[in-house]
């Protein structure tokens, strides 16, 4: 359960496809725009999934679903790709021989 | 609500005010500038922000933006050196952007719209963008004491990310900003005027004459380092080109220095990819500087968030050469392994032209790739591939000319394979020309044809030869 002020993160849809500009691809035209924010929570208590409003970091409301209480980022630097060893391999065996590499 | 009166947020009603939201988040009366028939006047855009070369500078050393180093890439060079004919292979040099405060060269975009918005009493600034942009602006607003909104591009409709864009609202938060994620789509603008409207901040625009302007430092201290350092200008100067602005503003700079520099664009190619589509999003592994931006951006720069946009490369542009995402990531690796920079690889862009561009050149000569950009988790060679490899992308080595945007991308298999390749620009010229005219309402002035020669760096003879085809 998350309390008032709690930093959380919302979505929303913005525009549902119907309502979206004319010009886009097939694909993008039947799906709705959606956004994400994140803020302080204004609601007393609320609970994911709850329908909820947010004081943003430069004090704007925002409303939406909540959907991550305390949100956190979980980017890094990804799964192993065995060719970039062999890219430097073959760049230091180009500029100074196979067996300096 | 805006006075009390209920406002129509539909797209429709939001983009039908257009003009008057722009005009109030910039006190820019861009309706000055138009003159009879297609022309309008770009320089008295360019000086009519009232902020000089010489005011850009002594903002940015305020702000600690800019007079970044230049390096030069000896054993890149002589690895160039290995695959060209004997005497080429020019000396390579890299201008360290990354060195700015939020870690690339927009932070000169974004110092004087930040400083004039100060100035002129808004509270706030908003920028549209998924790249370095954002993070140049909320640095900026942070120094200077405004707040910030960053909209940006980042999901699919399966909420799946580009690491890359993640990455960079993060540092945007991290800033202090707040960041509006979106799901694919042209809207992003849409959501911009919202935002512009409902807190009346100013439109810090990519593609305004502030931010282009403030690109002239890069051009003008290009000018005059290799000057002072090694007494000759540079030969060649490649600007990665998406929106047009790194470019534009840079040669504008480097006339202004009194550099003759040929001046070249390169783009990472992502011919076929959709790029408002929501599958193919994830397919691709460069998020800028790509030509899904450069060459719609180029012929046709007046489709921004600006009624007339301060970006116009093909006014400055002798050259346009596109490079493979195998080809990017590849020198982003040479760069680290041959070289001991990290960098961030969109930032290579131009780097890996240069390279292959280097060899059609003498020894003697010198080529800059005008920029870096900084690196980090999400935003990386190595998320990135595995970003790609996730999403279906085949990683092979061989030749990137068999390369296709979506389905794999090719490292090249030996140094020799990695290749600069020529776009048509006289075809981008007569497309610029045949879009401009199509809003004309009585037959063509001379003005208009010698305007229309200015546009794309041609002259009179070709404007004529391109209409008379019509």
């Amino acid at each position: 359960m998350a309390k008032k002020n709690d930093w959380v993160r919302i979505h929303r849809n913005v525009l549902e496809p119907q309502e979206r500009t004319g010009k886009l691809p097939e694909d993008t035209k039947q799906v709705p725009l959606e956004m994400w924010v994140k803020g302080r929570l204004q609601n007393e208590t609320a609970e994911i999934g709850d329908e909820v409003t947010i004081v943003t970091s430069v004090g704007r409301a925002e409303h939406g679903t909540l959907i991550e209480v305390n949100p956190c980022y979980e980017l890094n630097y990804g799964a192993f790709v065995p060719e970039i060893l062999e890219m430097e391999d073959r760049l230091r065996s180009a500029l100074f021989g196979g067996d300096q590499a | 609500m805006i006075n009390g009166m209920i406002v129509d947020k539909s797209y429709q009603a939001v983009t039908g005010r257009k003009a008057q939201i722009i005009d109030k988040a910039m006190g820019v009366d861009y309706s000055k500038y138009e003159r009879d028939g297609v022309a309008f006047d770009y320089e008295a855009l360019m000086n009519g922000t009232g902020y000089t070369l010489e005011d850009h500078i002594r903002i940015q050393r305020q702000f600690n933006v800019g007079n970044t180093p230049i390096f030069e890439l000896h054993n890149l060079t002589a690895l160039a050196r290995k695959y060209a004919a004997p005497g080429k292979g020019a000396r390579i040099f890299v201008k360290d952007e990354a060195s700015n405060p939020a870690g690339s060269f927009k932070e000169r975009r974004a110092a004087a719209s930040v400083y004039h918005a100060k100035k002129m009493g808004y509270k706030g600034v908003i920028a549209a963008t998924s790249g370095n942009y954002g993070a140049a602006v909320a640095s900026q607003a942070a120094m200077q004491g405004l707040k910030c909104i960053i909209v940006q591009e980042c999901y699919d409709s399966k909420a799946s990310g580009q690491p890359e864009i993640i990455e960079k609202a993060r540092k945007c938060e991290a800033l202090g900003a707040e960041v509006l994620q979106l799901t694919v789509g042209p809207e992003l603008f849409y959501e911009v005027l919202v935002m512009l409207e409902e807190t009346g901040y100013f439109n810090a625009s990519l593609y305004s004459a502030f931010g282009v302007g403030g690109v002239e430092t890069l051009g003008w201290e290009l000018g005059h380092q290799f000057l002072e350092r090694y007494g000759k200008h540079p030969d060649v100067v490649v600007c990665a080109n998406a929106g047009g602005g790194n470019l534009t503003g840079t040669a504008r700079g480097l006339i202004k220095a009194g550099c003759p520099a040929q001046v070249v664009a390169a783009s990472v190619d992502l011919k076929g990819l959709s790029m408002a589509s929501d599958k193919q999003f994830n397919r691709k592994s460069f998020t800028t500087a790509h030509t899904g931006f450069g060459v719609p951006y180029a012929t046709d720069p007046d489709h921004s968030d600006v009624p007339r946009s301060a970006a116009r490369p093909l006014r400055y542009m002798d050259r346009y050469v596109t490079v493979k995402q195998g080809e990017v990531f590849y020198i982003t690796e040479a760069l680290a392994t041959l070289e001991g920079m990290e960098k961030g690889p969109a930032g290579n862009t131009s780097l890996a032209a240069a390279f292959s561009l280097a060899q059609e050149m003498d020894q003697d000569q010198i080529i800059v790739a005008q920029e870096t950009e900084y690196t980090g988790a999400g935003k990386h060679i190595q998320p990135q591939l595995a970003f790609a490899r996730k999403n279906g992308i085949e990683l092979l080595f061989g030749d990137p000319a068999d390369e296709i945007p979506g389905t794999n991308i090719v490292f090249p298999a030996d140094p020799g394979l990695l290749k600069a390749r020529d776009a048509d620009l006289d075809h981008m010229r007569a497309s610029l020309i045949k879009r401009q005219v199509r809003n004309a309402t009585g037959p063509l002035t001379d003005d208009d044809i010698a305007y229309l020669a200015q546009e794309t760096k041609s002259d009179e003879a070709f404007v004529k030869k391109v209409l008379a085809a019509l």
